[in-house]
């Protein structure tokens, strides 16, 4: 009896807490429920355009988002909805803008690979493979010269590590000893082929670490508790002035690399493996055996997918984009004009 | 007024921005302690030290990336690219990320940046470290492009660029640096889109950019003394490119000729002459006539270089040819 009681995790001492757990939970679920509702409108030809989920990967958005401060940046790529979602964009504005509506969070002018929500600290989704390292670590650099505590933390595929701008960013951020936090989801593939080969290391990310005097890091990346942890010794570094650190999160993405994409390249044996670790029934069970009561834990999966349904009928009763914002916002003086 | 090079106007114009706003930080290669390769920023370092004017690696795109996340969170930064040429390793980061973030979000980011660069010919060094790439620029839509000929307007509109809410590129004509001029004393701030008619003439229009504009003016000389009057305009700006400058000095003379550094296909002036073509055709007296590069990667030999840029020569020869 005795033995039982001390093998059950103690909520009292839990170095996570009962809110940051809620909210890592409810972050998975909405980033997991909205993607769902994301391929479904694809399947209906309601979304156009291409979209790259994050189905598996939720555990790295919502451990380092739950773990942020406000005023902290968030840089991502084309596979994006989960860091923007995580950040606390409205779920019509990200569904609205996969639709092309003028809901969406860029009414529409910029799409799934381009997320942005700048008041929530989504400084972008960037489509052009490594260019938002050297960005995300140009915002540490104001950052750090203003004096703020701001973090920026830039998330970013296997593939990305080969890369020239990976290794720009990284060394820069390092001699400069800049608020950045590299996040590298290395999900096994780039696009259809294994990351193993075509990179002559091991750990894509991890064993590049030591060229720019970083640690080596290497974190499960569908546990949303070990990702919080870890994030929070990087952002604690970052913000005490100690530089910047490079984090190479395993993790797999359940479907293909993009909506053109079935996966086939992916052994049967692999993806089986990979959803028996799916990140979402896992923290479930974490949680019950926490303690939580079952039916708030459920609670909240069903608040998040009548939300998911609400924002889903917002953005289809949006009207499509104004044609007059077609010209507009080229220039900061709202306009396109290139000529008197 | 003070007589100032073209080099030390560069300098002269970050430090009075640094001066007056603490936002503006400055980086790239060799510019700091070393005061840049062409010596454009010689004294920066020592007046406004290390945590604004910042040495970088040979990283161009981190160089340009860093301007970019630092212009979207708060800073001005200018970024020195040594010799424009070197666009062509950062090129993703100035075309698709900084031109085009502004229009993605709708509006949410905006990029009060500048980024400079030494470009074009005469200076010796071959096709990969003298090109005029004005154009590059030109044609991506999200971008202001400057291109000033002389140390008062490098002051004027660089002091501009930096001040600009939207992401700047300015070109400094390498074979100018050494070029002296007036600047007016204290502060100096001109008007980016604004061309201006340096010579006054009434049987044709001449427009040139940067070091063709010096060019154009002489060849104008030369050909007053024939009794061939041309006016010239310096550009300054392509972006916003002052169209109307343009259209009613045309209208005035009935003949254009455009001067410019780069290879022929797709240069400024084709554009230029596009705009005249569809707006005063009909005030033309005969066709309009670009001067350009050849559309030949720039060699270096003296006398061959100085075939392939337009001269003042060929200039006055063009224009004395389709006026006869
Ligand atoms: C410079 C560049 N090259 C190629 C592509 C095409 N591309 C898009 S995603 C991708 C794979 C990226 O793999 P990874 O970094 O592992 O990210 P993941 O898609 O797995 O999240 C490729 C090659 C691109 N967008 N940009
Ligand atoms: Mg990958």
């Amino acid at each position: 009896m005795a033995t039982e009681a001390t093998a059950r995790p103690d909520l009292a001492n839990d170095d996570i807490g009962e809110e940051a757990r809620l909210a890592l939970w409810r972050s998975q679920l909405e980033i997991r429920h909205v993607e769902q509702r994301a391929h479904d409108l694809f399947l209906q030809n309601l979304v156009k355009g291409t979209v790259h989920l994050s189905l598996g990967q939720e555990a790295v958005a919502a451990g380092f988002a739950v773990a942020m401060e406000e005023g902290d940046y968030t840089f991502c790529t084309y596979r994006g909805h989960a860091h923007t979602l995580a950040r606390g964009a409205s779920m019509s504005g990200v569904l609205g803008e996969l639709m092309g509506r003028e809901c969406g969070l860029l009414a529409g002018k910029g799409g799934s690979m381009h997320l942005t929500s700048v008041e929530h600290g989504a400084m972008g989704s960037y489509a052009i493979i490594g260019a938002h390292l050297p960005i995300a670590m140009g915002a540490a650099w104001s950052a750090q010269y203003r004096g703020t505590s701001q973090v920026s933390v830039c998330f970013f595929g296997d593939g990305t590590t080969n890369i020239g701008a990976f290794h720009e960013a990284l060394n820069m951020a390092q001699i400069w000893k800049l608020p950045v936090i590299f996040v590298c989801e290395n999900n096994l593939y780039m696009e259809y082929t294994p990351i193993g080969d075509v990179t002559a290391v091991e750990h894509p990310a991890a064993d590049r670490a030591s060229a720019y005097g970083m640690e080596s890091i290497i974190v499960d990346g569908n546990d949303a508790d070990a990702v919080y942890r870890v994030a929070q010794t990087a952002y604690a570094k970052a913000r005490s002035g100690g530089g910047p650190s490079l984090i190479e999160a395993k993790t797999y993405r359940q479907c293909g690399h993009s909506r053109a994409d079935p996966g086939a390249y992916r052994p049967d044996a692999e993806v089986e493996e990979w959803l028996a670790r799916d990140p979402i029934p896992a923290y479930r069970r974490r949680l019950l055996d926490f303690g939580f009561a079952e039916s708030a834990v459920d609670g909240i999966e069903a608040a998040v997918l009548a939300a998911v349904d609400a924002a889903t009928d917002a953005a289809r009763a949006s009207p499509p984009p104004p044609p007059e914002i077609l010209e507009t916002e080229v220039y900061a003086d709202g306009g396109a004009a290139w000529r008197n | 007024m003070a007589e100032l090079t073209c080099r030390e106007a560069v300098a002269a114009a970050i430090a009075q921005e640094m001066r007056r706003d603490p936002s503006v930080v400055f980086l790239g290669e060799d510019i700091g302690a070393a005061g840049g390769v062409f010596k454009t920023t010689v004294g920066l370092f020592e007046e406004f030290g290390p945590e604004r004017v910042r040495d970088t690696p040979i990283s161009e795109q981190a160089i340009i990336g860093a301007a970019m996340g630092a212009a979207m969170t708060g800073l001005r930064p200018i970024a020195e690219l040594m010799f424009s040429d070197f666009f062509a390793v950062c090129w993703d980061l100035v075309a698709n990320e900084i031109a085009k973030s502004r229009y993605m979000t709708n509006g949410q980011v905006f990029f009060p940046l500048v980024i400079r660069s030494a470009n074009g010919g005469g200076a010796r060094f071959g096709a990969q470290h003298s090109q005029a790439i004005e154009n590059w620029a030109m044609m991506i839509p999200g971008l202001k492009v400057v291109a000033p000929s002389n140390p008062a307007d490098i002051v004027g509109l660089l002091a501009a660029s930096i001040r600009d809410p939207d992401p700047v590129v300015f070109f400094e004509q390498k074979s100018l640096y050494g070029t002296r001029g007036p600047v007016p004393d204290g502060e100096h701030v001109d008007t980016l889109g604004t061309a201006r008619m340096v010579r006054e003439g009434a049987d044709a229009t001449i427009v040139a950019l940067a070091a063709m504009v010096p060019r154009a003016v002489e060849a104008a000389d030369r050909l007053a003394d024939e009794g061939i009057s041309c006016q010239v305009i310096d550009l300054r700006t392509l972006v916003p490119l002052d169209t109307r400058t343009i259209l009613s000095a045309v209208s005035d003379t009935g003949r254009l000729f455009t001067v410019e550094e780069n290879p022929r296909l797709c240069g400024w002036g084709a554009e230029i002459s596009s705009i005249v073509s569809e707006e005063c055709f009909y005030d033309l007296d005969g066709p309009i006539v670009r001067i350009t590069t050849p559309h030949i990667p720039l060699p270096s030999a003296d006398n061959l270089e100085d075939l392939a840029l337009p001269s003042v020569e060929r200039i006055a020869e063009t224009v004395r040819v389709n006026l006869g």
